[in-house]
């Protein structure tokens, strides 16, 4: 009967027995429970859309990692680490950790004092109404893009993965994301973030582990992919295993990319962009019961997305080094999406980069555990949709409708309108997914528009929290020139593509290298006009900025609290592994 | 964390555990005695069984230790 639900005439990658159907089904029915339980404790605005700020330290940080891990970021970087290497593992550890320990330990204490409901909502106290708009309605309208697209992206993967019906995935899982949202709000997300990340966790850590086991560890693992890309006659076959010894040159690696862009690109401004400034992520830490949870919260997220790459990296590189055409027995070579779903691609039995986790899955997982690597994969993607509409809800309703629109508006009906945000941001997500069903180059503009925003928002966070000396003028302008200079230099490279030696300093990169030198460069202009409109204005006086800026705030100081329950002591403990991990991969 | 003093987000973690492992583990030992014609790579080591056992295990743990009655109880 259940079958049923699924039948289609797609032919497809895995095969799904009864089993795994009941295990999908139950985390559908698990998630729906959670959030027809969590309605009753949903009913002021702190409720809804802070989850009434109780969330223990482990809560809010499981969360804030969860909503980031969306299946297609399982799925993408997966990928991505069969088409570069071990270069993946970059945005799990450079580009991810030392943001999180700085918006721990630098950045919370000025988010979490003011007791805003959102970024833009910082912006407003520091900068005004100007800079807050600005931030909000390009966030809330990305954001439902950004969810639409990854929407139409998840369920093509389902179609080719499992067979499923493109509408089918869409609808089913938007509409139970949309239900449980709705009904608890934040509470009713974070705790279902919090479930879906064990699911991811012990739906996908078989893969390395058995692959490790097959491989024979990981210097056998590194041995067969040397030998299977000299096979292939690929160029620099060892830079695949080495994280950091080929970046001193563009063209010693399979990205494109050196050390300035990794570290200063990606390290420096788009994760630091991303990790800090990004509502969707910093809304689940500022659920924290208190300061000290809020600042142990990203710590706690950082310790995980370090081990991230194992089950997303590694099985990327064990694709390298074991898959084989079951028929002719040849090493099987995975290509772009676009080659691959292409009925010439699916008359030659190609499969794409995105493919390779399931791939790996359908290997070594049979009745039962194929059904849980499965809804590890339909959960990493719910997690980070209900992070796309509950972010949207609260922009929408404290930031665009109580500030723009019904400024007199009660908690009650900013409820009642945080209810029907999570509707409508699903209806508009789901059109968005149609809309890139029939024109798919949508998704390029609107993934290249979300990237846009983040760069110089961060540029503007940060001089707003640690320069007393920004003005509110400042902060607005600042943001617009960089957010007008990251999109004229992608239309730049659009309209003549040699442009990229300039833009990214060198024609060999690729898109990544693209975007993280496009973010240098927007986030560096955004800081210059910033300080040099600043020194033109008047600067608030410090009265005005207490709980927002570095020296004019009085941080409330850890007495009587142990060494092991101080969030500097668990940020050096992550810091140490962070540069311990790197040097081992070298 | 508890959810406004009621069931702790731990205990569905908890059930989501036990259910999936003992699917995963009876599935495991119905594969066992009954060999598929076409086994997964690394069929003998039986991985259903002992993820599904750990799986099982854990959630099982977690359901004892934050179950609505013991929480009512402390």
């Amino acid at each position: 009967m259940i079958s049923l639900f699924f039948a289609n005439s797609v032919p497809s990658l895995v095969h799904l027995s009864t089993i795994d159907l009941v295990i999908i089904v139950f985390y559908f029915a698990l998630v729906l429970t959670i959030g027809f339980y969590l309605k009753e404790q949903a009913n002021t605005g702190e409720d809804f859309f802070m989850a009434g700020r109780e969330m223990t330290a482990w809560v809010a940080g499981l969360a804030f990692l969860s909503a980031n891990l969306g299946s297609l970021e399982l799925m993408g970087w997966a990928g991505n680490a069969y088409k570069y290497g071990i270069l993946a593992a970059h945005w799990y550890w450079v580009g991810a950790i030392p943001a999180m320990l700085f918006l721990a330990l630098v950045m919370m204490p000025f988010y979490y004092i003011c007791k805003t409901h959102s970024v833009p909502g910082y912006l407003k106290l520091r900068f005004g109404p100007a800079a807050q708009a600005l931030s909000s309605i390009s966030f809330a309208l990305m954001t439902v893009l950004m969810s639409g697209i990854n929407m139409y992206a998840m369920a093509v993967v389902m179609r080719v993965v499992l067979g499923w019906d493109i509408h089918f995935s869409i609808w089913v899982s938007s509409l139970t994301v949309a239900v449980y949202v709705a009904l608890g709000g934040l509470r009713s997300a974070i705790f279902n973030e919090v479930l879906q990340f064990f699911l991811i966790w012990a739906g996908a850590l078989l893969i390395p582990i058995l692959g490790l086991m097959e491989t024979g560890g990981w210097s056998g693992l590194k041995q067969r992919i040397l030998q299977n890309l000299t096979e292939l006659h690929v160029a620099n076959p060892g830079a695949y295993t080495h994280a950091w010894s080929t970046l001193g040159n563009f063209s010693d690696n399979p990205m494109g990319i050196n050390w300035v862009g990794i570290v200063f690109g990606l390290g420096a401004v788009i994760s630091m962009g991303y990790w800090t400034t990004d509502f969707l992520v910093v809304q689940r830490v500022l659920s924290a019961k208190d300061l000290r949870a809020a600042k142990m919260a990203p710590i706690i997220g950082a310790a995980f997305k370090m081990m991230v790459p194992f089950i997303v990296i590694l099985p990327g590189l064990l694709g390298l080094a074991l898959l084989r055409d079951p028929h002719s027995g040849a090493l099987m070579r995975l290509v772009p999406g676009d080659l691959a779903w292409s009925p010439e691609g699916q008359a030659q039995g190609l499969h794409s980069f995105d493919e390779v986790l399931p791939l790996m899955l359908a290997r070594y997982c049979g009745p039962g555990l194929l059904g849980l690597g499965i809804t590890a994969l339909i959960a990493g993607f719910m997690s980070g949709m209900a992070g796309n509409v509950s972010a949207f809800a609260t922009v929408w309703t404290y930031d665009i409708y109580g500030e723009m629109i019904n400024k007199n508006a009660t908690d009650q009906a900013k409820v009642r309108m945080g209810r029907w945000c999570t509707i409508v941001g699903m209806v508009i997500s789901i059109l968005t997914a149609y809309l890139a069903m029939q024109a798919h180059s949508i998704m390029d503009y609107v993934q290249a528009l979300f990237s846009f925003f983040i760069a110089p928002l961060f540029a503007t966070v940060i001089l707003g929290m640690l320069w007393k000396r920004a003005t509110a003028p400042a902060g607005f302008w600042g943001l617009f020139a960089g957010t007008l200079a990251s999109i004229g230099m992608y239309a730049w490279v659009k309209v003549n593509p040699l442009a990229v030696k300039y833009v990214a300093l060198s024609p060999q990169a690729q898109d990544q290298a693209q975007n993280m030198f496009r973010a240098l460069w927007s986030c560096l202009l955004c800081a210059f006009v910033t300080i040099v409109v600043s020194l033109a204005t008047k600067p608030k006086p410090d009265a005005e900025l207490n709980g927002l800026v570095y020296g004019a705030t009085e941080i409330p100081k850890e007495t009587y609290v142990s060494t092991l329950h101080r969030p500097w002591f668990w940020a050096l403990i992550v810091g140490i592994a962070f540069v311990i991990v790197n040097i081992i991969f070298w | 964390m508890r959810s406004g003093g009621g069931i702790s987000i731990w205990f569905f973690i908890g059930i989501s555990l036990l259910v999936n492992g003992v699917l995963i583990l009876g599935s495991g030992i119905y594969e066992a005695i009954h060999p598929p014609q076409q086994p997964v790579v690394l069929f003998h080591l039986h991985a259903s069984i002992w993820w599904g056992a750990l799986l099982t295990a854990i959630g099982a743990i977690y359901c004892v230790k934050f179950s609505p009655s013991a929480s009512k109880q402390g």
